[in-house]
């Protein structure tokens, strides 16, 4: 139910829509709920349609910070 | 996959593990309760309560709006599908999911009701406007992820002046969810249940941004952190949890701030509060009534409303008396404490709300996790 | 003098015309159509006699039989058909035992309305499958519904074949200790087939796996009869599969996430949907339970054969008064791999 996938924005379609891509597979949907999106765009999708957009700075953020939390103790 | 696969690391996870097991203190316990039914399903599936030391325990909310739906709402959506000239459409989620009287949408879709399973409200709307001659009726459910998504359909049908759709509004609110628990006399004054934090809901967060857990840190002093649903963004949120534990803090940290803002989706917020408002109060199964919980959609959008175009039936059907989800919803029992679990009540036989959906505490446990109880029968 | 006398003033109307009620009511319109499409593409000894059955001797040994009904919507999908999967997936079904198929009977109930020009290109499939797999449709049948009461086509097969002497393969045969392989990428029919339906609305580069293992496995067996088990995981995915092998055998299961092969367009549509691939279906892929000393060598086999170029090891058997299948997380932690209660997909085989 909670589904909701990153997914890059490949193509601005007319109406509010747009094309986006996950793993390979494309799907058309609704870009109502979110503003200035652009293709190269990462967005989260729920039910057919994009509710933010991913912001990459803090995605690397979140990845370096899991990245030190993983070292702090070494593997025995 | 990009800004998935990287969140699934099995090595940093074990990693972020370690940290875990270095700073829990050994001399306590730490309960956490994770709210939302897709981080459920992600401890659940991946296995994640195998890797946390044995003092640092998850506790399974009441996250997944598919289970706190209560008997009598699916009932009503049954008796809309059966209405002449009726196509009822509806979530995956929800077609299994039985009534009274063990009906469920697939059934009901079995005996001849034109029900139809879709993917977004967009497919709704199409099949309004391909068909005329039926009234299209929208089976909406969900938390506030979902709730924007019907407020763009009644928008679009409003602009489209179509006379054939409507929606069946059993949209409710986490916040009001968050508050039942924290209010319930196990956790407020008998301190039977043990609550020490909470792993914010991912995706109603990016919505409704991190502001109004605020409120819930403080009144209730339990520190909340937001994780996305990645193994990884989960793992985090746990470690942050305990650091704040550790030190006495009780406040909302953001571990999904990739997607997740303070303030949120304004564009969806005015959207939604542009179509809904707020029900006085709203049967949560599991729950009972809880004020000020879900919404229903405003006069302007009224002819859309299908319980105003119906005379939709408003029962209240109890559960099963030996059912314990209200108390497994909640926190205070886990599954293996309820009689009914993997007795009666399965994935394919379920009895009450906690089995009924993938996320569900109940169906988690049975579908990924059963394993476990024969290791302690051992 | 007399003009020759033949037997259907006209052909087949290919391109426009559609099956009605008379091709299927025994009459010359029938027999035209076996006639003109089926017989002409399966084209063998046996089917040409034209007899209602097909006689043959009886090979010495252990015979199996299979049967198989194909109902999958829709008709055509990327990577094959209605016809070629009906081919594969008897084919595999008898190769399955470690039997060598001999042959396949095909019957068709079509429903009113139908167009020829599909039915011909489904029937041309399933000939070109056929013979690609050297496995005759040797005897057929033909029947006609009203419309509405058919959806189209429906094909329902059986096949034959021979067990080599010193095989028993059979789903009890899965032992403590045995390694569980695969012979290649999970979960690709089955989103191929949803590629295609409408309501689904994604486009894909994924192709159905659908294909006829036996060859792959005479070379399996040749090398080391004593393979306990051979099934294919189709309705149900390898989820499925597995955990009626481990009730069958009164056995549980351990694997490991990380090792099992899936391509990353079927994650990413899995993902999409909602869909555990464990459980999506497979129509060119076949499980291996053999004891552990034959694991590497059938590996061998499989990746040097084109239809096993990805065949890995994904567990082993264990012993398990439950019978859990149970999976090594990519997180180190455990679960179960249940067994679902009702179909993820409708309507893919």
């Amino acid at each position: 139910m909670c589904l909701a996938l990153p997914s890059l924005v490949t193509e601005i379609l007319p109406d509010d829509q747009a094309k986006v891509e996950l793993g390979g597979v494309t799907k058309t949907i609704s870009l109502a709920l979110v503003a200035d999106v652009a293709v190269g765009d990462y967005v989260i999708v729920h039910v057919g349609y994009a509710l933010t957009k991913v912001d990459p700075e803090e995605a690397e953020k979140t990845l370096a910070l899991f990245a030190e939390m993983a070292e702090t103790v070494p593997a025995q | 996959m990009k800004y998935i696969d990287e969140y699934r690391d099995g090595e940093l996870a074990k990693g972020i593990a370690r940290t875990i097991a270095a700073e829990a203190d050994p001399a306590r316990s730490y309960h956490l309760m994770e709210f939302c039914g897709g981080h459920t399903h992600a401890i659940s599936r991946y296995g994640l309560e195998d890797i946390l030391p044995p003092n640092v325990r998850m506790v399974h909310g009441p996250g997944c709006p598919v289970c706190v739906l209560p008997i009598g709402r699916i009932d009503a959506a049954i008796w809309l599908a059966k209405q002449p000239g009726v196509i009822l459409c509806t979530y995956g989620d929800m077609m299994r999911v039985p009534g009274s009287k063990r009906i469920s949408l697939l059934k009901a879709k079995a005996e001849g009701c034109d029900i139809r399973m879709v993917w977004s409200t967009m497919d709704a709307l199409k099949l309004a406007q391909a068909n005329p001659d039926k009234n299209v009726v929208f089976f909406a459910i969900g938390f506030e992820t979902t709730t924007p998504p019907t407020a763009v359909a009644l928008k679009q049908a409003q602009a489209l002046d179509l006379k054939n759709f409507f929606v069946f509004c059993n949209h409710v609110l986490t916040p009001s969810a968050i508050a039942q628990i924290l209010d319930s006399p196990e956790v407020r004054t008998l301190g039977t249940v043990k609550l020490d934090g909470f792993i914010g809901p991912a995706h109603v967060s990016t919505i409704i941004g991190s502001a109004p857990y605020e409120y819930f840190a403080e009144e209730y002093q339990r520190p909340v952190v937001i994780a996305g649903f990645e193994p990884l963004d989960v793992l985090q949120a746990v470690l942050m949890l305990v650091r704040q534990v550790n030190e006495g803090r009780f406040q909302v940290e953001n571990e999904f701030a990739r997607a997740v803002t303070r303030d949120g989706n304004a564009k969806a917020k005015a959207l939604v509060a542009e179509v809904f408002e707020l029900r006085k109060s709203f049967e949560w199964r599991g729950l009972g009534l809880v004020p000020y919980s879900a919404l229903r959609i405003k006069q302007p959008f009224a002819a859309f409303d299908a319980e105003r175009k119906w005379e939709v039936p408003q029962d209240s059907v109890a559960d099963n008396k030996a059912c314990e989800c209200g108390a497994i919803l909640r926190g205070v029992k886990r599954p293996t404490d309820c009689k009914l679990f993997g007795t009666i009540c399965t994935p394919e036989n379920p009895m009450g709300s906690c089995m009924v959906s993938a996320e569900g505490a109940c169906a988690a446990h049975w579908t990924y996790g059963r394993f476990r109880d024969s290791k302690a029968e051992a | 003098m007399t003009l020759p006398r033949r037997s259907h003033p006209r052909p087949l109307d290919i391109a426009h015309g559609r099956v009605d009620l008379t091709h299927g009511g025994g009459g010359r319109a029938m027999q035209q159509l076996v006639e003109e499409l089926f017989v002409a593409a399966f084209d063998n000894e046996a089917l040409n006699q034209r007899n209602d059955q097909a006689a043959f001797d009886v090979p010495a040994g252990r015979m199996v039989m299979t049967t198989d009904g194909y109902v999958i919507s829709p008709l055509f999908f990327p990577g094959g058909d209605i016809g070629s999967l009906a081919v594969h997936g008897t084919v595999n079904d008898v190769a399955m035992a470690g039997a060598k198929p001999l042959s396949l009977s095909a019957g068709f109930i079509i429903e009113e309305g139908f167009p020829l020009a599909d039915l011909k290109r489904i029937v041309d499939s399933m000939a070109r499958a056929s013979k690609e797999a050297g496995v005759p449709v040797v005897t057929g049948d033909t029947k006609v519904v009203e419309k509405g009461k058919g959806d189209g086509i429906f094909i329902t097969t059986a096949g034959i074949g021979l067990v080599p002497p010193g095989v028993t393969i059979s789903g009890d045969r899965a032992r403590a200790g045995d390694a569980i392989l695969v012979s290649g990428t999970m979960g690709d029919h089955g989103v191929a087939v949803m590629s295609q339906r409408e309501s689904l609305g994604f486009e894909s580069a994924i192709l159905s796996d659908s294909a006829a293992l036996h060859t792959l496995v005479a070379e399996m067996v040749a090398a080391i009869p004593d393979i306990h088990v051979l099934r294919d995981p189709t309705r149900g995915g390898l989820a499925a599969t597995l955990n009626e092998i481990a009730a069958q055998a009164g056995i549980g299961m351990a694997l490991k996430e990380t090792a099992i092969p899936i391509k990353a367009e079927v994650r990413g549509a899995c993902e999409l949907l909602g869909l555990d691939p464990l459980y999506v279906a497979n129509e060119g892929k076949l499980i291996c339970i053999c004891a552990p000393e034959h694991a590497e060598q059938l590996l061998a086999i499989m990746r040097a054969h084109p239809l096993g170029k990805d065949a890995a090891q994904i567990g082993v058997c264990r012993e398990d008064a439950h019978h859990f299948v149970q999976m090594e997380t990519a997180m180190g932690g455990n679960r179960v791999v249940d067994w679902l209660a009702g179909e993820q997909l409708p309507r893919i085989c």
